[in-house]
C-alpha cells in the first residue's frame, strides 16, 4: 500500500489479509488463492503488509477491550491515512470487526468478504470458470461461518459461488441460521475447549459425514483449521477436502 | 349483593397486588444501565408485529409453534368473555352481551371460544406429555431442575383447570336453558356437552349453582393466572411485545462498544494529550463489564424476565451439546433469579452475593463461542450472548481472571500484533511462497 501511495494510485480496493491469512500455512494457500483471483481479474488491489495488524477481534470476544480499542484504534488511524474506502477481507472475524466495529470508532468503509467480492466479480463478467470438469460428480457442502452467516447474514454469496461450479452443493442438516460453529469462535481458537464430553469440531464433522460431501467448502481460516482436523480425527482425509470457497474457484478459473 | 361484594374486592385485591408486583419488577428492571434503544421506531414496531404478534420465529419448529399458536388466539379471544364476566361482575347480570340483543353473533363469538379451548385443552395435555411423558431433551435437561419445572407443569395445570370451569359454566346454562324453554344458546361444544354431562339434573337450582361454580371459578384462575404470572415464567406473554420491539437491531456479530475504554486508549494514542492533566471523571468510574445485575443494561434485564424457558437457545448451544457446563437458558435464569433476589431484598445491592460467582461460574462464561446461535434462535429475541460477554469483560478487566492460554494470545496482539508470535515483519512472507 505503501508503495502505490507512493506512486500516487489509489487502489479499487485493499485485501485485508488477516493474520491467519498472513502466518498460517494453510490459512496462506487461501491468501494465495485469493490473490491470484484479483490479479487474474485485474482489481487494482493494496495489501498493507507489515503495517496491518490484528483486527482486534480475538480480544474483544476474549473480554479485553483495552487491547480491542488499541488495535482497532491503530488500524483506523493507517486505514485512514491511506483513505481507504473499500476493503476485502480474507477472514469473516476481519471482517465483521472492521464493517461493523470499526464505524464507531471512526473507521467507515465498505468491506466485503471475499466470497463477495468474487460472487461480484462473476456477475460482472470480469472472472468466468472453465468448465473443465474438475468438481464434476463432486457433492460440496459450505460449512456456515458464524460471523459471515448469523453475525452478517451472508449465506448466498458463497453458495451461489458453489453453484457455478460443475459438483452439486449438498446441505448439512445444520445449515444457514442453524449452522453449527466450528467451535473456534469467541476466542476459542486460542485455547483449550472448557470440559465437556465431545469437541465442537467432532460433532460438526459428523454432520459433514452425514451428507456424504466429498469437499467441505469454507470461507474461515478458523473454520478451515477445525474442520481439516475434525475430518483427520475421522481418518477421512483420503475421501473429504477441506477447501475454502477462494480456493475452489481459483481451481476452477485455473488460476 | 353479597355475592357482589366479593366480586369487587376480589377483582380490587387481584389487580392492587399485580400492580404492586409489576411496579417492583419495573423497578427491577431499571436498576440496569443506559442503552439506547427507541431509535428507528418503524423497523421496532415491524420487529415487534413479526416476531412477538406473528411469532414468526416459533414456526422453525412447527409442532409446538401450532400448538402455541392455539393457546396464543385462544387467549385473546377469551379476553371477550372475560370482559362479560366482568360486566355481569359489576353489575349483576346473567350474560349481559347475549341479553343485549347480540344474538347470533354472541353465539358466534362464544362459539369460537368453545372451539378454540377444546383446542387448547387438547394442546395443553400435548404440552403436559412432551414435558413429563416424552421427556423431550431440552424440558428434562438439568438446569430446569427444582422450581422451573414445576412452574411449568403448573401453567398448565392452570389451564386445564380454567378450561374445565369454562365448559362447567356454559354447559350448566346450556342444560338450563333447554330444560326451561326446549331452546339452549346453541353454542358450538356446550350445546351437545352440557345436555351430555348435567342434562339428567332436573333441577334449576342445581344447574344454577353448577354454572355459578363455573363463572365463579373461572374468575377465580383469571386473578390466580394474573398475580402468578409476575413469579412465573409465563410473564412472557406480556413482556415479549415490549422485548421485541427494544431489540437489537444491528448485525449480530457486533460487539458494544465500551466508550469509557476508547475515550482511555484515544488518549493514549494522542501524541498531544497532556499525561498530566486532571482526569474530567466527576464521578466514580463505573465498572468494566458486568459482575451483577445492575452492571448490565435494562434491556438485558428485561430479557430475563421475558424469557420463558423454552430452551430452544441451549438446544443449538455448540458448547452444550458437546457437554460442556454453558447453558444458555441457565444464563437468562441466573440474572432474572438474581435480580428478583434483590427486589425481594429491597433493592439491597451489598448482599455479599453476585450473579458472578454465586449463580454464574467462569467455566460457563468461557465455554461460549459467541456464535450467535442462541440468539437466532430465540423466540421473543432475547440475546444471553451479551452477558456472557459483559461477565467476560469483568473477569478479564477487573479481576484479570484469564485463561492461560488467552493470556498468551493476548500479549501477543500487544506485542506483535497478531495472536500468534510471529514478527510483523514476516506478514508478506506468502508472497514469496508457492
Amino acid at each position: 500500500m505503501a508503495e502505490m501511495m507512493a506512486a500516487g494510485e489509489t487502489p479499487d480496493v485493499l485485501f485485508w489479509v488477516g493474520c491467519a491469512g498472513s502466518f498460517d500455512d494453510r490459512a496462506k494457500k487461501i491468501t494465495k488463492a485469493i490473490a491470484k483471483i484479483l490479479t487474474h481479474c485485474k482489481v487494482k488491489f493494496a495489501v498493507l503488509g507489515t503495517e496491518e495488524s490484528c483486527s482486534g477481534d480475538p480480544a474483544r470476544r476474549a473480554g479485553n477491550e483495552f487491547t480491542f480499542q488499541m488495535q482497532a484504534q491503530m488500524n483506523i488511524q493507517v486505514l485512514n491515512g491511506y483513505e481507504i474506502k473499500r476493503i476485502v477481507t480474507g477472514c469473516p472475524h476481519c471482517f465483521n470487526t472492521l464493517k461493523n466495529e470499526y464505524p464507531e470508532l471512526g473507521g467507515s468503509y465498505e468491506v466485503l468478504h471475499h466470497t463477495q467480492l468474487i460472487q461480484d466479480l462473476i456477475n460482472t463478467g470480469k472472472l468466468s470458470l472453465i468448465d473443465g470438469g474438475t468438481f464434476k460428480g463432486k457433492k460440496i457442502t459450505f460449512h456456515d461461518p458464524c460471523y459471515l452467516g448469523r453475525a452478517n447474514d451472508v449465506y448466498k454469496a458463497p453458495r451461489d459461488l458453489i453453484e457455478s461450479l460443475d459438483g452439486e452443493l449438498v446441505e448439512m442438516k445444520r445449515c444457514k441460521t442453524n449452522g453449527l460453529c466450528c467451535g473456534a469462535g469467541g476466542a476459542q481458537m486460542f485455547k483449550e475447549a472448557e470440559k465437556g464430553n465431545k469437541e465442537i469440531n467432532i460433532e460438526r464433522t459428523e454432520d459433514v459425514l452425514e451428507s456424504e460431501a466429498n469437499i467441505v467448502a469454507t470461507g474461515c481460516p478458523f473454520c478451515n483449521t477445525m474442520m481439516t482436523d475434525g475430518v483427520k480425527n475421522f481418518n477421512k482425509e483420503a475421501d473429504i477436502q477441506v477447501l475454502d470457497v477462494a480456493e475452489l474457484i481459483a481451481q476452477a478459473a485455473d488460476l | 349483593m353479597v355475592a357482589h361484594l366479593v366480586f369487587v374486592v376480589l377483582v380490587l385485591v387481584s389487580m392492587t397486588l399485580f400492580l404492586w408486583k409489576m411496579s417492583s419488577i419495573v423497578k427491577q428492571i431499571k436498576l440496569g444501565r443506559p442503552t439506547n434503544r427507541t431509535d428507528r421506531v418503524g423497523e421496532r414496531i415491524k420487529t415487534m408485529l413479526l416476531v412477538a404478534f406473528g411469532q414468526k420465529k416459533m414456526f422453525n419448529r412447527p409442532i409446538p409453534a401450532i400448538l402455541h399458536f392455539i393457546f396464543y388466539v385462544a387467549f385473546i379471544i377469551t379476553q371477550i368473555e372475560l370482559i362479560e364476566v366482568f360486566i355481569d361482575g359489576f353489575t349483576g347480570s346473567h350474560r349481559f352481551f347475549y341479553h343485549a340483543g347480540l344474538g347470533a353473533f354472541y353465539t358466534f363469538v362464544i362459539s369460537s371460544i368453545e372451539v378454540l379451548s377444546v383446542l387448547t385443552f387438547i394442546a395443553t395435555l400435548i404440552f403436559f406429555s412432551r414435558r413429563n411423558l416424552i421427556k423431550i431433551p431440552r424440558f428434562t435437561s438439568s438446569d430446569l431442575n427444582g422450581w422451573a419445572r414445576n412452574d411449568a407443569n403448573l401453567i398448565l395445570l392452570f389451564e386445564l383447570l380454567l378450561i374445565i370451569f369454562i365448559f362447567m359454566m356454559n354447559g350448566a346454562d346450556e342444560a338450563d336453558k333447554i330444560w326451561r324453554s326446549n331452546v339452549g344458546y346453541g353454542f358450538a361444544v356446550s350445546q351437545y356437552l352440557g345436555p351430555l354431562v348435567f342434562g339428567q339434573i332436573n333441577n334449576v337450582d342445581l344447574l344454577h349453582i353448577i354454572s355459578s361454580i363455573g363463572w365463579w371459578g373461572h374468575l377465580l384462575m383469571v386473578f390466580v393466572f394474573l398475580n402468578y404470572l409476575p413469579y412465573s415464567k409465563h410473564l412472557h406473554i406480556l413482556f415479549a411485545f415490549p422485548n421485541t420491539y427494544f431489540s437489537n437491531l444491528n448485525a449480530k456479530g457486533k460487539f458494544n462498544n465500551m466508550e469509557s475504554v476508547e475515550a482511555e486508549v484515544k488518549l493514549m494514542l494522542d501524541p498531544s494529550a497532556d499525561p498530566y492533566a486532571a482526569s474530567p471523571a466527576t464521578e466514580a468510574p463505573q465498572r468494566f463489564g458486568a459482575k451483577d445485575v445492575q452492571d448490565l443494561s435494562w434491556k438485558q434485564l428485561l430479557d430475563a424476565y421475558s424469557c420463558t424457558e423454552c430452551g430452544r437457545c441451549t438446544s443449538v448451544c455448540p458448547a452444550n451439546q458437546t457437554g460442556k457446563l454453558l447453558s444458555p437458558r441457565k444464563i437468562m435464569m441466573d440474572t432474572r433469579d438474581r435480580l428478583s433476589e434483590i427486589g425481594a431484598k429491597n433493592f439491597d445491592l451489598n448482599d455479599g452475593k453476585s450473579l458472578l460467582g454465586d449463580y454464574i461460574t467462569p467455566e460457563e462464561l468461557w465455554a461460549c463461542t459467541s456464535c450467535n446461535a442462541c440468539v437466532q434462535e430465540c423466540p421473543v429475541n432475547i440475546d444471553p450472548l451479551s452477558i456472557i460477554v459483559d461477565l467476560r469483560r469483568y473477569l478479564v478487566m477487573e479481576e484479570s481472571k484469564v485463561p492461560t492460554e488467552l493470556t498468551g494470545m493476548l500479549t501477543n496482539i500487544e506485542n506483535n500484533g497478531a495472536p500468534w508470535q510471529f514478527s510483523p515483519a514476516d506478514r508478506m512472507k506468502w508472497t514469496e511462497e508457492n
